[in-house]
């Protein structure tokens, strides 16, 4: 199979009159990786996605593919193969031939097509339904089909626009881990968009987290939660709680923050900020729900926050908990369901505890909305 | 059963009263409109063109001989082919048929521009242009076309300035006025029922197929035309329909040696005054035309249901 192909944007933006849809994008992809752009609905993942199959050209930058400048290069042209949000089979296409479009295009004989189609209709656990239409196959089954068809021409790189959006939960979770199969047995780049966390987390060798045009991180899908380098990263990826004010002291990598409403609070500066940080700086802190620990007071109060419970909401696998900290300050904590009934009564007045490495601060920025 | 089920349904829908005064108004277009007068001329066609005193008297008996008359003429003896009428009716099928393609080939450029552009306000603006010119009656644009297509008409005129010929071309007497003005009339009619069905093809199969290396022509081969297919018959069958029934256009526009079978039809009623030989002209020219229809849509494997879309 293919080896990785690597993606280079350098500088790139893309305009469309004076709106500016991606703003100075920087992005190494490595050949052979699973890469995702995530953000939400327009910040411009699908612009870049659509810049690198050759759809629109940038307006400034240069989009390489295995080092070679794409400028000027169709998309009929490029490695590439794109699998679309709404898949865009060809209805009235069998499935064999939907697999096999690039080989018609090429000339190959219809026997020629019929083996090959065949052989990805094997791969994908489809074998014998190649002479269907893409109407008679279950969502799931049109989903692998628009992958094999995607693979068929052997594309260096695999773009993909949210091909899971519209698939329900169940199936969305099996597809991920079957991506994620195909993608190291194929061993082709694969670039995904998705505003998806779940999904760029589990896949993904690297996320590059994007707003309003911008990338504001790139990193593996652990740093990107644990470490975020900006205000957007931390509240959009994953769920957290956060709190704001002024730094008041900094001590190497660790600075005490002067909350609004929780009083002084000890946190680890996010690695990216380390240094860029001044005493007086507004700044936030992120503590994540499943960080908050119940009551063990170590004794550290600037590790301590005190809040009284609200409500209480059965997750399944965990307990979310919501509490009000002093001055309304609202805060949710994750408790995991391991047998207990609930964990507390409402209105109970509780210590929440943190690990200070589970808290982050950073240079006060913009957050994700809801 | 299942009609009944669809008509209980329909008084449920709407009301016994709406429902009653819709599927009555439906029912009396229907019958009086369409049915009935369609069944008299069935029954005009087989009857002998009799003196008035005569007709419900014995002699008024059923007979062929309207129909023998259009393919032997008035040669008793079935000896000699009706040639005359037989050529006319020949030439205006083949012709209707040539204004059909000539439409679809037109057509279908526009239709992909005005349907994949996204229904911008330009395009919006272009498709009430193109409507503008039917607010007028057919006949006026029929009589503005002869003007246009005459001797020193614009076309002509503009020629001779562009040194492109020197003496006026006879646009009239070779029929060309004739197919530009039937291509013209019914244009519209092709145009709609392809931009509504290329409207609806998705974008992303087309950039999907760009994507997997397909040049134009072959994601219009194998993707926009399987797509459009049904609109494309649909536009197709009306204005071959009504370019074969034409009868303003071959009138006005027509040479004076030329004849279009509707043409023949309207002498016999309104000239020959004999309304039992113009009824079987004009059915075989309704049976002809629908068979050619199914036969095509036959061959393109194109349902009815498809063209109702």
């Amino acid at each position: 199979m293919g080896s990785g192909v690597a993606v280079d944007l350098e500088n790139v933006w893309i305009r469309f009159g004076d709106f500016v849809a991606v703003r100075e994008a920087n992005v190494h992809i490595n050949g052979g990786e699973f890469f995702s752009f995530l953000g939400p609905s327009g910040c411009g993942k699908t612009t870049i996605l659509r810049a690198v199959s050759g759809f629109l050209e940038p307006s400034d930058g240069r989009v390489l593919i295995g080092g070679n400048d794409m400028a000027g290069i169709g998309p009929n042209k490029r490695p590439t193969a794109l699998i679309f949000q709404n898949l865009a089979l060809f209805p009235l296409m069998k499935i064999w031939e939907n697999i096999s479009f690039s080989m018609e295009v090429t000339g190959a004989s219809a026997r020629e097509r019929r083996k090959r189609a065949d052989e990805l209709l094997d791969m994908i656990a489809l074998e014998g339904q190649g002479d269907k239409l893409p109407s008679e196959l279950s969502g799931g089954q049109k989903q692998r089909v628009a992958i094999a068809r995607a693979l068929c021409a052997n594309p260096d790189v695999l773009l993909l626009d949210e091909p899971l959006s519209a698939l329900d939960l169940k199936l969305r979770q099996h597809m991920r881990t079957e991506l994620r199969e195909i993608q190291q047995r194929v061993g082709i780049t694969f670039i995904y968009i998705t505003h998806d966390q779940g999904e760029a987390l589990t896949m993904s060798d690297s996320v590059a987290v994007m707003k309003a045009g911008v990338i504001d991180q790139i990193d593996t899908g652990h740093n990107v939660y644990d470490n975020p380098a900006t205000p957007f990263v931390a509240s959009f990826v994953g769920e957290n709680n956060v709190f704001r004010g002024k730094i008041k002291s900094i001590s190497g990598e660790e600075a005490v923050i002067g909350t609004n409403r929780s009083g002084d609070l000890l946190a680890r500066v996010t690695p990216t900020q380390v240094g860029k940080l001044g005493v007086g700086d507004d700044a936030m802190m992120f503590i994540r729900p499943e960080a908050l620990e119940l009551g063990s007071n170590s004794g550290n109060d600037k590790t301590t926050i005190s809040a009284n419970v609200v409500n209480e909401e059965f997750e399944g696998n965990s307990f979310s908990v919501f509490l009000e900290g002093d001055g309304g300050k609202l805060i949710k904590m994750a408790v995991p369901n391991v047998g207990q009934d609930h964990i507390t009564g409402r209105g109970e007045n509780l210590s929440l505890h943190y690990d200070v490495n589970n808290a982050v601060v950073m240079p006060a920025g913009e957050l994700a909305s809801e | 059963m299942k009609n009944k089920m669809i008509f209980s349904e329909f008084f449920r829908n709407n009301g016994v009263v709406m429902g009653s005064l819709l599927m009555g108004l439906v029912g009396f277009w229907l019958i009086f409109l369409v049915i009935l007068p369609q069944l008299s001329m069935l029954d005009f066609s087989f009857r002998f063109n009799l003196p008035p005193a005569d007709v419900g008297g014995p002699k008024d008996v059923y007979t062929l001989s309207n129909y023998q008359h259009l393919l032997y003429g008035s040669d008793a003896t079935h000896q000699t082919y009706n040639t005359v009428d037989l050529w006319v009716f020949v030439k205006t099928i083949v012709a209707a048929m040539a204004v059909t393609i000539f439409n679809i080939f037109l057509c279908y450029p526009l239709a992909y521009f005005l349907g994949q552009s996204k229904g911008s306000g330009f395009v919006r603006l272009l498709v009430v242009l193109l409507i503008i010119p039917y607010w007028i009656n057919e006949i006026l644009r029929a009589f503005a076309l002869r003007i246009i297509f005459g001797d020193s008409g614009l076309l002509n005129e503009a020629l001779m300035f562009l040194h492109l010929t020197r003496e006026p071309i006879d646009f009239i007497r070779q029929d060309i006025a004739l197919y530009a003005g039937l291509g013209y009339a019914y244009i519209l009619l092709m145009l709609f029922p392809m931009y509504n069905v290329i409207e609806s093809l998705d974008r992303n199969q087309i950039e999907a197929a760009r994507d997997m290396g397909a040049s134009w022509p072959r994601i219009h081969r194998r993707i926009v035309i399987p797509h459009a297919k049904p609109g494309i018959v649909s536009g197709a069958t009306m204005v071959f329909m009504l370019s074969a029934g034409a009868l303003a256009a071959p009138q006005i526009l027509g040479g004076p040696s030329s004849l279009w079978f509707t043409q023949l039809v309207y002498q016999w009623f309104f000239n020959s005054l004999n309304w039992h030989q113009g009824a079987a002209y004009a059915i075989v020219l309704l049976v002809s035309t629908i068979i050619i229809v199914l036969t095509v849509m036959r061959i393109f494997k194109v349902n009815m249901g498809d063209i109702g879309k």
